[in-house]
């Protein structure tokens, strides 16, 4: 894994000789997009959060370390084995937006990792590499750790900001967006675990090198959780633009029948179009490849998922609230043989209402997967219905 | 021309404050400039698009949690909340394609699936927002099916709000009056996912946590999850109860809403044809509630004025000043809750309908004969609050309830149109004697400012033996008039004062220690602006040195009661204040008293009844009460209900659970 690679505190010293400006440029120049998995250029977002209106001068660099996504756990080895490499990350894009306070939110079910994170964190105040003076530059930065408690929601950045004001986990508005108001009303840069890590990467490495891996579009390598029906599951590091099939064979995966990509707010891609490429352009991820055997029944993966969304709802907004009870409702409607095909209809449109018209990512990626399973497997879908009601 | 325009959802930390001028918009092809900041709603409206809207209210920060308001702007694949959208740069706007037409339809349809309970037995039906959308954008069916059985809460607990949380469609707007709008916070989210609801405090019924029963909540509540506890079968049982004498106060803000319940435009005061009205439905006797604020005026005027000689000339500090007032029974328990302390601050004297309530249990059953036990004492009130008083344990110092029910507006309404009649077209028909004279000064406490103004009529006249008209025009206190969130006011008093009229000569020897005193005075309404004030004082601001405060509960006082007409917003609530004073000036024009100590049904009751004058025994007995300290935890091991799952079967039978 290239990440095991990076020197230590390479890439915080090279940041350190630049200027804040140059430490954003590189991180433009590198192409990368946010590895959570809704692409967002990562430099862009640092330059709107530098350049945003900060009263009092207070800005805050929050790490995404809340990783609910089923099927989704690279976040958490990453934590677990290169936490300096994540904290050091965080440590730059602070330097990079003029923040002195970092804050990472911690999923809940994480909570065994924490007491090794408070440890790394304490080695680096002792190192000098966090505190009033970063590594003799002057510089000041530090890093708290949130627990969160167990809502899917709270991945999403406005919720967690939300909870990590002492509020429910609720997503806001947008705009504004964090980078003009964020935590506590000031801008505030929130992003993955795996982004900050390749952050400190890129500075130790140079944009040019990360630039070069990939396809023009989606540079960079990127940490895939491989999990479902393959002989191998675990997480993988492909460069993006890597074909679906590439990555399901390399974890010993057999005539699968379909890959969930994205986890459950991801879409479900049939066999047929495995050599689509894994890429903020084709078939995009923040990690999740679930692999679905040939003997499944996709209408059971889309109960489990649409159950969970059901579950998981902050319950704020209409389409996602009711929206996701009522597909999970026609699915094993559906399952049992009692959906009529003008039914099934107004469940894809339904589908379609809560992708646009829901508060939250959440609320508009809930029905991708049961959508595409309706699109890609149309006649296995029509065979639960019974002929009487077609 | 500048605009401070607040990034970020209101309520939230905002963002940083930008001063700008103005942005073209181009809505459905129109081009308007607004305000940079405004909403998407607002350029739309002043582009001449109506979009439709659930969770906003003019009175509420916005939150865009319903959905129903979305649009399309030009460049985003989602679409839009327009009310919680703030527009900083020039965008192209599509009220209405296909992509919303279906998103409208859909949303409408999930609200009628997540809706349980049916419009016929409804309080709210024909004047229900999910109604009207379903009319302009639901299908012809219900395509995601309809809940019957009710799964969820119907807490039906207190003596003034009723919550059925089946008919609940998560608008968050009684969270946002009950947290942002009054300060208050009884209710919050619980729960996740299908299982979210509106609850106070670990799942308590209401009536067991912090609520103040302003029913603000309801007023803002667009179906019928929220309404008032129904009283009128206890009013139409007496009614019917031959041996029963059944006698109804009306209080001035009813009179000044009463109109919308029959479709009159607001701010139509019906008083004169409600009273005929009542008649017809078959109370013994119509009385004014005015008498009694006048009754208020004369006993808290002269609590202040012995307060002030106390307090400021004798140094009994157990008198504390500034003197609160008394009347907002939603006020009173918000105090009780949040600010205990500050309990000796309070006038002890009982509100307007407790002191009606308290004559007619005595002076008046004794003047006509009557057993007390058989007259039943009903209220017309724009307050759910008021239902809450008249059950207070220490409302009952005659030995009966000074008060047996009391009514809101909309109850009053329902009355009265179940009896056929419509109210506009009825004779006009005054007040029964003896409690049917009142002064301008009565009716004038139905907005904020009122009581204060009322007040400063008669202590003004009272000390300087002169007119209040030398002082200010037609006795009109304009500057405790308005709207604004506090208002603050001075009045200096002359160097010349009158002597001690008889009425107070046993409890204050001279004026002269109030010689050219200025007088500070402030009105406050909404408990959300009760709590600003209060924290002043604490912190020893200005507020601390005034001498009186009016406090009420409701924005805008009892205009806008919890127990009015529904909808309410600013200009509803204008348009009924200009009615009230209205009747004010009436009252000046056609040569009526305008001054509570003028009144002579008021001065009647001294010489025949509390003879020993205002504050004196018999009235600090019937008339005065005292205040319980609750705190802001409430420890009642009362039962604890059930968020979800047919939590009706574990109601009390005697609840109106259902």
């Amino acid at each position: 894994m290239t990440l095991a690679t990076i020197e230590a505190e390479q890439g915080l010293r090279a940041a350190l000789a630049l200027d804040p400006a140059g430490v954003v440029a590189t991180i433009r120049e590198s192409g990368m997009k946010g590895r959570g998995g809704a692409g967002f250029p990562t430099g862009l977002k640092w330059q709107l959060a530098a350049e945003a209106v900060a009263p009092d001068g207070v800005r805050y660099v929050v790490c995404n370390a809340d990783e609910g996504e089923p099927g989704t756990f690279k976040d958490r080895v990453l934590l677990a084995e290169l936490p300096d490499l994540v904290f050091e990350g965080m440590t730059i894009g602070g330097y990079a937006i003029g923040s002195h306070e970092g804050i990472c939110y911690l999923r809940g079910e994480y909570v065994y990792l924490l007491a090794d994170l408070e440890a790394c964190l304490e080695r680096r105040r002792a190192a000098g590499l966090l505190g009033p003076d970063v590594a003799g530059s002057g510089f000041a930065f530090d890093i708290t750790i949130h627990l969160g408690s167990g809502a899917y929601v709270c991945g999403e950045e406005t919720a967690l900001i939300e909870s990590l004001e002492g509020r429910r986990g609720e997503p806001r508005n947008r705009p504004p967006f964090p980078v003009v108001s964020g935590f506590r009303g000031a801008p505030t840069v929130v992003n993955n675990v795996e982004t900050f890590a390749w952050a400190a990467a890129i500075l130790a490495r140079g944009a040019d090198w990360f630039a070069h891996i990939g396809t023009d579009r989606s540079t960079g390598p990127k940490l895939l959780s491989v999990s479902g029906d393959v002989q191998r599951p675990g997480v993988y590091e492909f460069p993006l633009g890597v074909s679906i099939a590439e990555v399901i064979e390399a974890a010993g995966g057999h005539d699968a029948k379909a890959a969930i990509v994205g986890g459950a707010a991801g879409t479900c891609v049939p066999a047929r179009d495995f050599g689509r490429a894994i890429s903020y352009e084709d078939v995009s991820t923040g990690g999740a490849v679930i692999v679905v055997g040939p003997w499944r029944d996709l209408l059971e993966v889309a109960e489990n998922l649409q159950w969970f969304f059901a579950n998981e709802s902050c319950g704020q907004c209409t389409p996602c609230r009711v929206g996701n009870v009522k597909l999970l409702e026609g699915i094993r409607a559906l399952r049992r043989g009692e959906l009529t095909v003008q039914q099934l209809e107004d469940m894809v449109s339904l589908g379609q209402t809560m992708r646009i018209a829901s508060k939250c990512g959440l609320g508009q990626a809930a029905p991708n997967v049961l959508l595409s399973i309706i699109e890609n497997y149309r006649s296995e879908v029509l065979g639960h219905i019974p002929v009487g009601a077609r | 021309m500048t605009t401070t325009l607040r990034l970020g959802t209101p309520g939230m930390p905002g963002g940083p404050a930008v001063t700008s001028t103005s942005v073209t918009v181009t809505v459905d092809g129109h081009e308007v400039e607004v305000p940079v900041g405004s909403t998407i709603l607002e350029a739309a409206e002043k582009a001449g698009r109506r979009i439709p809207t659930l969770c906003h209210h003019p009175d509420l920060p916005d939150v865009g949690v319903c959905r129903i308001c979305v649009v399309e702007v030009t460049g985003q694949r989602a679409l839009q909340a327009s009310c919680a959208y703030p527009i900083t740069t020039p965008i192209e706007i599509q009220t209405y394609s296909r992509r919303v037409r279906q998103a409208r339809q859909t949303i409408v349809d999930l609200m009628l699936a997540e809706h349980c309970g049916s419009c016929q037995t409804c309080g709210r039906n024909g004047n229900c927002e999910l109604q009207d959308l379903a009319a302009e954008y639901g299908s012809d069916h219900f395509r995601f099916g309809q809940r019957t059985e009710p799964t969820r809460l119907f807490d039906t607990f207190g003596p003034s709000i009723r919550r059925d949380m089946n008919k609940c469609v998560h608008c968050l707007r009684c969270i946002r009056t009950c947290a942002e709008l009054q300060g208050v916070g009884a209710l919050g989210v619980i729960g996740r996912g299908d299982s979210t609801t509106m609850s106070p405090y670990l799942t308590l019924p209401i009536s067991d946590v912090v609520c103040i029963n302003c029913g603000q909540c309801i007023n803002r509540c667009p179906t019928g999850a929220l309404q008032e506890v129904d009283n009128t079968d206890d009013v139409w049982r007496a009614i019917e109860d031959p041996t029963k004498h059944v006698v109804i106060q009306t209080a001035p803000a009813p009179r000044a809403a009463m109109g919308e319940e029959f479709g009159l435009p607001p701010g139509t005061p019906v008083t004169w044809q409600l009273n005929s009205a009542l008649r017809e439905l078959g109370f013994d006797k119509v009385f004014d509630t005015n008498f009694s604020a006048d009754l208020t005026i004369i006993e808290e005027g002269t609590e202040l004025l012995v307060r002030l000689y106390e307090n400021l000339v004798l140094g009994d500090h157990g008198r504390p000043v500034p003197q609160f007032t008394s009347c907002s029974p939603g006020w009173i328990k918000y105090l009780e809750h949040k600010y205990p302390e500050f309990a000796p601050n309070l006038s002890s004297c009982k509100s307007p309908q407790q002191m009606f309530g308290a004559l007619i249990k005595t002076w008046y059953a004794q003047k006509n004969g009557l057993d007390p036990a058989d007259v039943v004492s009903v209220s017309l009130m724009p307050c759910t609050a008021k239902k809450f008083e008249a059950h207070r344990p220490e409302m009952t110092d005659s030995g009966f309830p000074d008060v047996d029910v009391s009514l809101t507006t909309r109850e009053l309404g329902r009355m009265i149109r179940e009896l056929g009649i419509r109210l506009p077209d009825l004779p006009e028909s005054d007040f029964d004697d003896p409690f049917g004279t009142a002064s301008g000064s009565g009716v004038i406490f139905g907005a904020t400012g009122g009581v204060m103004e009322a007040a400063l009529r008669t202590v003004v006249e009272l000390v300087t033996g002169g007119k209040v008209e030398d002082l200010f025009d037609h006795a009109d206190i304009t500057p405790v008039r308005g709207f604004e969130e506090t208002r603050y006011a001075e009045i200096t008093l002359p160097d010349t004062l009158g002597p001690v009229p008889p009425l107070l000569a046993h409890l204050v020897p001279d004026w002269d220690w109030l010689r050219g005193v200025t007088l500070k005075l402030a009105v406050v309404h909404g408990t959300a602006n009760a709590q600003k004030v209060m924290e002043d004082i604490k912190a020893g601001g200005r507020f601390s040195e005034c001498h009186f405060i009016e406090f009420m509960a409701c924005p805008g006082g009892c205009l806008g009661g919890g127990g009015q007409p529904i909808p309410t917003s600013k200009e509803i609530r204008s348009a009924r204040a200009k009615a009230i004073y209205g009747e004010d000036a009436r009252y000046g024009e056609t040569g009526r008293v305008r001054k509570s100590h003028e009144n002579p049904a008021v001065l009647r009751v001294y010489e025949e009844f509390l003879t020993d004058g205002p504050c004196g025994h018999t009235s600090h007995h019937l008339l005065h009460t005292t205040y319980t300290p609750r705190g802001a935890f409430i420890a009642t091991p009362s039962m604890t209900v059930p968020a979800t799952t047919n939590a009706t079967t574990n109601a009390p039978t005697n609840g109106g659970a259902r």
